[in-house]
């Protein structure tokens, strides 16, 4: 199916049907079930094949669209392996999957490849590659759901938005993986905002004991350890305030109606030491300024047994929005909105619900790709202020052009940052780290 | 009995048989009177103890009658069983006492096998704020967590800990009534008993608030829904009818499994004793990855277990078999 010209088809069809009575419409329809199934098929290649993009790539299979999952690509053989086995095994969905060997690229250009055979890409490799993987699906013409975050330093976001520019010029659809957009609990909250007057300031929590670690083995190169477990490299991650306390800062961001202009914070690695760990730290806590003076105080931590938090708070001149609880309450404590819990969506399915839906319809309806892009810088200058300590100002950061990506992308290539005789990886000292 | 005038008729050997033999009777007729009966299990590891009661065999009329209001077609029809003994946790497990095993730093974690393994980490708390400390019930588990903590349970104490099976669970739950609720059928008492959707403030609460039931258990209705054993079917009753002691449909597929007694969240309808709470997909739905998490439950806040302890302990080898069975399945 061509998304671009889908428009003027339908609307050919259904001004014909309005003319002759229906009776020009129906050779067409069968027309178009002529050639291989349906031209009303929309082709989907699944760029990055772990546990997310295999849940992404079954959401969009289980859209009402006539949706057909055509090509899939990762770096690891086996990734594609276990999705495949996964969906293929999902009774809901196998019929929808249409994935011979020829269509299964594995390696570093594997994207490439993959792509060509769609009309929508999904894309979930890890957030380092994410620039290269939106810029190449814009120029090939692609609807798209990428997750967040969208990078992980200044230069790829300087991508992400140069690219988002030119997909708007092409009314190119563009759905990110920042599900509270899409989440009815938050969509009410924000629909009320008013409530609470002007935002003065917000909290933003993701506190929890942490995620997966894949060790080393003997067998595998530096970079491919690395790419195995991506989670503790910034390079491919961007440190867990990137990778999953974006959620948290980009709600502010996005009831605020801007992103803030500076921070400046503190951070460390007090428990999480190993050498399985990588580079990154295990907690931040990072005081964002927006244009307007207001403070956002954010926290992020992966300390088993310390408090569990993950949430948002925003506080206004007339009372405060309490996200998770989802209620809103004036200065005596009084509640002037509660959501009824029982309307929550899925907004995981309800972000390729609605993708899919207006590409079926030749909708051009979504540019997420901009906030995305913000938010994920947000969470990006708030790591390079606790592991700089120094105050940190957007608009220098943004021109600062720093690029922390590999130079070479293949299995025996170099990191950008390499373990030292014992296996330990140097970590960022507040004080003597210099970002810009 | 004239020992002495005994003796005198019976050579020393043989009398001296006779003694051990009427000691020995009198310690096992002992052991069977004494131990059958309510005792605190310590949790090695820590200083925390939780309490079993005794529940006597017995028989008893599972399901609804089919003019209970708010009953389910798979409630029945309704079938006499008899139970074996058991003992049973007079409380839901709470957080606490999960806690020993969830962060047992000598227990492998998220290992993809059989073997003792601790769950996952959870990416955002569960316990949705509800309470964690003090003796607010473990929650937001899959069925094979709770049994992966009976194993650990059973590797460090030795006793063979499991979940009810669902005929076990009404039997202990009914306590001899055979009513809506186990106190009767009128809804109005059940705050009495339970933390339902009236009166639970959308929370689950410390476990033993309220009354207990006749057998001395406390939320068997309400706070928590509890897991039990079986394969969840809506045919059960079909497809135990020819069985009339301790039935059990044992796992074939890992989904979908049941909950038994209501919780928090739900009206008073869903918390009769008869009522049948099947597991649903949705019960992941915010699980943004696949496959869903094997240990957690992202939207089943409401999914809690408590224990028993059969009377009559399978020997090692059926104990091996019976968690290779629950938890590779």
């Amino acid at each position: 199916m061509n998304t671009e010209n889908k428009n003027s088809r339908r609307d050919f069809v259904k001004t014909s049907a309005v003319i002759t009575g229906g009776i020009m419409a129906t050779p067409l329809l069968s027309g178009a079930n002529f050639f291989s199934g349906s031209e009303d098929t929309i082709k989907v290649a699944l760029i990055g094949c772990g546990g997310r993009g295999t849940g992404a790539a079954t959401q969009a299979l289980s859209t009402k669209q006539n949706v057909k999952l055509v090509a899939m690509a990762d770096a690891f053989r086996d990734r594609i392996d276990n999705s495949f086995k996964e969906m293929t095994g999902d009774n809901n969905i196998k019929s929808r999957i249409d994935v011979p060997q020829e269509r299964k690229y594995v390696g570093f250009d594997a994207y490439k490849k993959a792509m060509a055979h769609a009309d929508v890409v999904i894309l979930t490799t890890p957030p380092g590659f994410r620039p290269i993987h939106f810029e190449e699906a814009v120029k090939q013409g692609k609807q798209i759901f990428m997750e967040k975050p969208v990078a992980t330093d200044p230069a790829g976001i300087k991508r992400v938005l140069d690219a988002a520019e030119i997909a708007k010029q092409k009314k190119l659809n563009v759905v990110v993986g920042l599900q509270r957009h899409y989440q009815n609990s938050y969509r009410e909250l924000y629909a009320k905002k008013e409530l609470i007057g002007d935002i003065t300031s917000a909290q933003a929590w993701w506190n929890n004991d942490g995620v997966w670690v894949n060790m080393r083995k003997p067998e595998q190169t530096e970079m491919e350890y690395q790419m195995r477990n991506w989670y503790y490299f910034v390079w491919l991650c961007g440190d867990h305030i990137v990778e999953q306390h974006i959620h948290n800062m980009d709600v502010i961001n996005w009831f605020k109606g801007g992103h803030p202009v500076k921070a400046q914070g503190m951070g460390g690695r007090q428990v999480r030491k190993g050498k399985e760990y990588g580079e990154i730290f295990d907690h931040h806590y990072v005081e964002y300024q927006y244009a307007d003076g207001s403070i956002l105080n954010s926290q992020c931590r992966h300390i088993p047994g310390t408090m569990s938090k993950v949430d948002e708070l925003l506080t206004g001149t007339k009372g405060k929005i309490f996200c998770g609880a989802a209620n809103i309450k004036d200065h005596s404590g009084k509640v002037l909105f509660q959501f009824d819990k029982k309307g929550e969506n899925d907004p995981y399915q309800t972000e390729h619900d609605e993708l899919f839906a207006a590409i079926a319809k030749g909708e051009y309806k979504f540019n997420n790709a901009e906030y995305g892009a913000h938010s994920t810088m947000t969470a990006i200058m708030g790591r390079m202020a606790t592991y700089s300590g120094q105050v940190l100002e957007w608009d220098k950061l943004m021109n600062s052009g720093l690029n922390i990506m590999p130079k070479e992308f293949a299995w025996d290539a170099m990191p950008p940052t390499l373990p030292d005789a014992d296996g330990f990886y140097a970590v960022a000292v507040p004080g003597k780290t210099k970002y810009i | 009995m004239n020992f002495v005038n005994l003796s005198t008729h019976m050579n020393r050997k043989l009398f001296i048989f006779y003694i051990l033999f009427i000691l020995q009777q009198k310690a096992i007729s002992q052991q069977t009177d004494t131990s059958f009966k309510a005792y605190e299990q310590s949790i090695p590891g820590s200083t925390l103890k939780f309490k079993m009661v005794p529940i006597k065999g017995g028989s008893f009329t599972m399901g609804s009658p089919e003019n209970e209001k708010g009953r389910d077609a798979a409630e029945g029809p309704q079938k006499n069983f008899s139970i074996s003994p058991f003992w049973m946790g007079i409380y839901e497990v709470t957080h606490d006492e999960f806690d020993i095993f969830f962060k047992d730093a000598n227990t492998s974690q998220n290992l993809g096998t059989d073997a003792i393994t601790r769950p996952s980490p959870q990416y955002i708390d569960l316990s949705w704020d509800m309470g964690r400390e003090g003796g607010f019930p473990v929650n937001s588990m899959q069925q094979r967590t709770a049994v992966m903590y009976c194993r650990w349970l059973y590797n460090k104490t030795g006793i063979f800990y499991r979940l009810p099976t669902e005929a076990e669970w009404e039997y202990a739950c009914r306590a001899g009534s055979s009513s809506t609720y186990f106190f009767g059928n009128t809804e109005s008492d059940l705050e009495k008993y339970a933390w339902y959707k009236k009166n639970s403030n959308a929370a689950y609460h410390k476990v033993g608030q309220l009354q207990p039931n006749a057998f001395g258990l406390y939320d068997m209705l309400g706070n928590v829904s509890e897991w039990v054993m079986d394969q969840y079917d809506e045919n059960y009753f079909d497809k135990i009818k020819d069985i009339s002691t301790d039935p059990e449909l044992k796992p074939t597929n890992r989904h979908p499994r049941l909950l038994k007694g209501g919780s928090y969240v739900d009206e008073a309808t869903e918390l009769r004793c008869a009522n049948r709470t099947k597991w649903l997909p949705e019960w992941n739905k915010r699980d943004p990855q696949i496959p869903k998490s094997k240990w957690w439950l992202t939207d089943a806040p409401f999914a809690g277990f408590r224990l028993v302890r059969p009377l009559k302990q399978p020997s090692a080898d059926e104990i091996e078999k019976f968690f290779t069975l629950y938890l590779s399945n």
